[in-house]
């Protein structure tokens, strides 16, 4: 009972997703392309209304579905590994046309050969975990 | 009521859409964040055994598990009985330069949704050598770059910038590097190949 709500909030995710045409591969050509605005503006509109929510919720001490009040973790200082990995994931999302949100949401599409490139992403982290620790941080 | 929400979104709906499941995820006690899934699966296959990194309650993450379960649920769900009854409607300078390089822009829904270049995403293409770099190889980078980077699009761009994050910041310059590189440089010579 726990999970299920979870499997209802990555359902509405899905349909997000579906609907923005955020997983398209065309539609992220045209962002890195700077030919429309629609990706900006769905990423634009996200992080404003986050940002907004963010306050709010440190502002007014809103409290959890535990009662408990919401801390938010601040993000590593390692900014090494921010723009290097960034710039690798980069080249990814251009090729792939996808991030990890919408790789999981075209296999509901019945775009089966997605499955390809989540295996291969599983293998680019495990090879992440492996190296690690030679990697600037 | 099935047929308005049936239509493509805003952009603006979409975005305050994507706020509201960033959200209730916190609501519930967890956080934004896709990429995490990956460290999690590979977990379970057992990498924690070899390495450190991979050697954590996966348990942990049981919940983000289920929300990608329902993430494929929803893209059969918008796929199916919300398809939109158009192909996605690019900009015509994005249509031109994608016919420029070879790819075919879906038209009509016959021709495809506009969701995946189905000429080069497809099983048989794996075994040519651009296939394999753009899902292979891209696949491996997507895996190996959001777990260097500590986060994808969710955890980083949206997550991050709105909570005032300097690491997601220069994480979110990080993909525009590799994108625009990709897109720019490297994705015309890979395509001829």
């Amino acid at each position: 009972m726990r999970l299920l709500k979870y499997l209802l909030v990555g359902t509405l995710f899905g349909i997000v997703m579906t609907k923005s045409e955020a997983i398209s591969w065309f539609r992220i050509q045209e962002m890195f392309r700077f030919q429309s605005f629609h990706m900006y503006g769905i990423i634009g509109v996200a992080v404003v209304a986050g940002a907004i929510m963010h306050w709010w919720i440190k502002k007014s001490g809103f409290k959890n579905v535990d009662g408990t009040p919401i801390e938010f973790a601040d993000k590593p200082n390692t900014y090494k590994a921010s723009i290097f990995g960034g710039t690798l994931f980069g080249l990814g999302w251009a090729m792939t046309g996808a991030c990890p949100g919408p790789l999981y949401t075209l296999v509901g599409h019945g775009l089966w050969i997605i499955l390809v490139i989540i295996a291969s992403a599983l293998v680019g982290t495990f090879v992440y975990g492996a190296m690690r620790s030679k990697l600037p941080h | 009521m099935l047929e308005f929400i049936s239509q493509p979104w805003h952009w603006s709906v979409s975005g305050v859409m994507i706020a509201l499941v960033m959200f209730l995820l916190i609501y519930l006690g967890q956080r934004f964040g896709v990429s995490s899934s990956f460290k999690a699966l590979c977990s379970i296959g057992g990498a924690g055994k070899s390495f450190e990194y991979f050697n954590y309650d996966w348990k942990s993450h049981d919940w983000l598990l289920l929300f990608i379960v329902g993430a494929v649920i929803g893209g059969g769900i918008g796929s199916t009985i919300l398809a939109s009854p158009e192909p996605v409607q690019l900009s015509a300078a994005t249509i031109a330069d994608l016919t420029e390089l070879g790819i075919k822009v879906p038209m009509t829904r016959a021709e495809g949704s506009g969701y995946l270049p189905l000429d080069l995403f497809n099983f048989e293409m794996l075994t040519s050598l651009k296939g394999f770099i753009l899902m292979v190889v891209g696949g491996f980078l997507i895996g190996f770059g959001t777990r260097w980077a500590g986060g994808c699009t969710s955890g980083h761009a949206i997550t991050g910038l709105s909570n005032l994050q300097l690491p997601s910041l220069v994480a979110v310059i990080g993909f525009f590097i590799g994108g625009l590189v990709m897109t720019h440089f490297l994705l015309p010579i890979i395509l001829a190949l």
